[in-house]
Parts: structure tokens; sequence; C-alpha cells
């Protein structure tokens, strides 16, 4: 098993973000439905659908996460954010039905995470929220765990490619300890080997010089 | 929007996640720096306004633009954060010298950091073992034998073990090396059509097993 020297940083837990987590900073691009609730002097051009110079009070339009947490208050003067349509009551019912059918990824990429970070915005459906995204870790769980220990040398991409972002890490992680164990039981654990980084190293090269 | 050009950074240390060092994106850390600059420049004339005509409805702006500059802020850290730690993976998977390709995608600042991380890393080294000295990036697999065989994937030309006896590393060589080294100034001459691997003190090839430049041979 190769020790992995490049540790990045990981992304956070619940509702928490890691400032230099690569992954949080992606995951605080997606887009978010929200409405103003005052007007905006001077900003007109962000929003594509009108051409005023302002974007007046009331307008409806799409800020990305990290907007929309900055200017978020209680009190709700500057910003009102809506949920998006995963979150809702209609695939909430989807999610408790059985949540193993569903392919998380078109569902956003990171639907633990954004779903997480809604709690920030003092919706009524909280709780509710909260407990649907727990309930639907659970219960793919398992089967995202069996399936990230038995396929060895397999193809596993029509098993990944329904996965979000967050079951994707824990199923590479069950892979690569599935590797390492499987290269213990046939002895090749003691066997130095080079380092994955400068076989790639070299493998780039030679295609950079390639025309 | 604001921060497309910031995020475009992250995005594109995120796809590269073996750990790979990309080429620093000098022209594009500009392009951010100059957008902080000028929504800078803008806040300060809108709360100059906003003070001295008393124009509160310009806050809501003042405050978007605030947040694009902490924004900005967060991916220009957390880009070379990121590739702090690609450079410092590198000191323990290739060693203290870094082949040119590679330091090429570094800029002055990071070669800098890179030379006095090895320095830390080095003066730790030293004191460990009562002050003896301790080589921590070797044996990152549990040892099983003092030598090991190897067989050479590239020409690395000569290699000098610690006797004095220099070694001839050419490609596919499976030299015979006998333990014994007064049989081996004998084999040494026929060593490079003949025989097998070579058997090497381990932690002298280590480093070269990493760099694969010698193939570890487990029989």
């Amino acid at each position: 098993m190769n020790t992995q020297a490049y540790l990045p940083v990981q992304p956070g837990v619940g509702m928490e973000e890691n400032f230099f987590s690569l992954d949080d900073i992606l995951l605080s691009q997606e887009r978010l439905p929200v409405r103003t609730e005052c007007a905006f002097p001077r900003l007109g051009f962000l929003e594509k659908s009108s051409d005023s110079q302002d974007i007046a009070e009331g307008t409806k339009m799409e800020l990305p996460l990290w907007l929309s947490k900055g200017l978020y208050e209680r009190k709700r003067r500057i910003l009102s954010v809506e949920l998006p349509k995963v979150y809702r009551e209609g695939w909430r019912t989807v999610f408790n039905a059985d949540p193993r059918v569903v392919d998380l990824h078109k569902m956003g990429p990171y639907y633990y995470g954004l779903g997480s970070q809604m709690l920030h915005f003092d919706s009524p459906e909280n709780p509710d929220i909260a407990q649907t995204l727990l309930q639907t870790f659970i219960g793919r769980f398992r089967r995202t765990m069996d399936s990230s220990q038995n396929a060895y040398n397999e193809d596993t991409s029509a098993v990944v490619e329904r996965l979000d972002c967050l079951e994707k890490v824990l199923f590479r992680s069950g892979q690569t300890g599935l590797h390492g164990f499987q290269s213990w039981e046939k002895g090749q654990a003691s066997q130095l080997t080079a380092s994955s980084l400068v076989l790639n190293y070299r493998k780039r090269k030679i295609t950079d010089v390639q025309p | 929007m604001f921060c497309e050009k910031a995020v475009e950074l992250i995005r594109e240390l995120h796809r590269i996640s073996d750990g790979q060092l990309p080429a620093f994106n000098e022209d594009g850390l500009r392009q951010v720096l100059q957008e902080m600059e000028a929504l800078y420049d803008q806040n300060q004339a809108d709360v100059n306004e906003a003070k001295s005509e008393g124009r509160a409805e310009l806050i809501p702006s003042i405050k978007v633009r605030h947040c694009c500059l902490l924004r900005d802020q967060r991916c220009v850290t957390a880009y070379l954060y990121d590739r702090l730690l690609r450079i410092r993976a590198l000191r323990w998977e290739y060693g203290s010298v870094l082949p040119a390709n590679v330091r090429f995608h570094m800029c002055a600042e990071e070669l800098q950091w890179f030379s006095q991380y090895k320095k830390s890393l080095a003066s730790f080294m030293r004191s460990l073992g009562g002050g003896e000295g301790l080589d921590i990036t070797q044996d990152m697999k549990p040892p099983k034998s003092l030598y090991i065989e190897v067989r050479c994937l590239k020409d690395h030309g000569e290699f000098e073990i610690d006797d004095g006896t220099v070694i001839l590393l050419k490609k596919n060589s499976q030299v015979v090396l006998g333990v014994a080294w007064d049989i081996l100034s004998c084999v040494c001459v026929m060593s490079v059509s003949l025989c097998p691997q070579h058997f090497l003190p381990r932690w002298k090839c280590e480093q070269l097993i990493r760099q694969g430049v010698l193939e570890h041979v487990v029989s």
C-alpha cells in the first residue's frame, strides 16, 4: 500500500466548512434560488434578466452559496433563501421511501454537503431536512460499504456514478483498504515500490514531449 | 458574478487529485488580485459616499463586494496552501533533489519554501537517535532483511557502496554482486552481461527504488 504523502485539507463536518478545503470551496460555489429583500444599487450587472443599473427589491435570482451565507441575516433584511428542489417536501418523501435507488450525483453532486449548509438559513423545515439527510445516508451506507469492500479489480463506474461526493470519498477509501489487504495477502506488502507520484510525473513528461 | 477566476484556480488543483503539482498560475493569480483591488476601490468610494451623503441604501452593495473580497482571499490562500502541501509531499516521495521539470512548476517563493522545509526536516532528523541522526524518510515499509535484490530499470551510471566499491547501474542489468565483497571485484567486470540481480544494502537503494530507477525483486 502506497503511503500517501499528499494530505489535502478535508471538507468540514456537518454545518461547518473548512476554510482551506478545496472541496468546501467548490461546494459553496453551488447556486441557490434567493429573493432580495432590499435593493442593491450599482450591482445590476449581476442580474442577467434585466438591464437596470441596480438590482431591485424583490428580485428572484440565483446566487452562489458563499454569497448567500455572507449576506444572510436572521431578520431577513437583505436576502431570503429558498430551498432547492431536492430538499423540499416532495423529494424528501422520495428519499424517505427508498434512499438506495436515487442517483445522488444527478441530484447535485454535493447532496449531503449542500443540505447541511442549507440549515444555516433558518427554514422552518430544518428539522425535517436534517432528518432526511441523516436517514438517506444511513440507508445508502450499507450498500456503499459492501460494494467498496467486495469489488476487487472490477469496473466500479456503474456504482460510483450514482454516488454523491461524500459517498465517493468513502468508497475510495474502502477500495484503498481492500487493495492494501489483498496486496498484503499476496506478500507484496514488504515489496518496496516506486512512488506513484514519481511514476505519474514520468508519464506526464512523456505525454508532454509527444506532439 | 465575481470571483469566477478565483474558483477556476481551485478547480485547477482539484482536478489533479493524486498530489501532482501543476504549473504556477501566475496569470490567474494576478487577475484575482486585480479584481480584489477593483472591488476594494469601489467599496471605498461607496463607503465615503454613504457616510458623507447619508446614503444608507448603498450598504447592501458594499456588503456584497466585501463578501466577494473575502471569497477571493479564501480562494487565493487555499490555492497557495494546497500547493505547499503538494510540494511538501515531493520531499517525502522524491527526495531532496527535485527534477528540473518539477522545479519549473514552482514559483521562486515556493522554491525557497522547499529549501527551508528541507533544512528543517534535515535538522530534525539529525537531532534524533541521541544526536546520531535517523533518516525517517527511509523504511516506509517495515524492512524484512538487510539486503535486497534489485533489478535496474534505467541507466543510472555509477553507484558507490560504503566500502568504496562502485557499481555500474545499467538498464536491465541483473548483476550479481555477491555478498562477500572479495568475490565482488572479480565478478564486477563480468557483471553487466551475466547473471541475476544486484544484492544491495536495503537502505542504500530505497531512494532509488522510490524514484523508479531500481526495481525490488521479491522471489
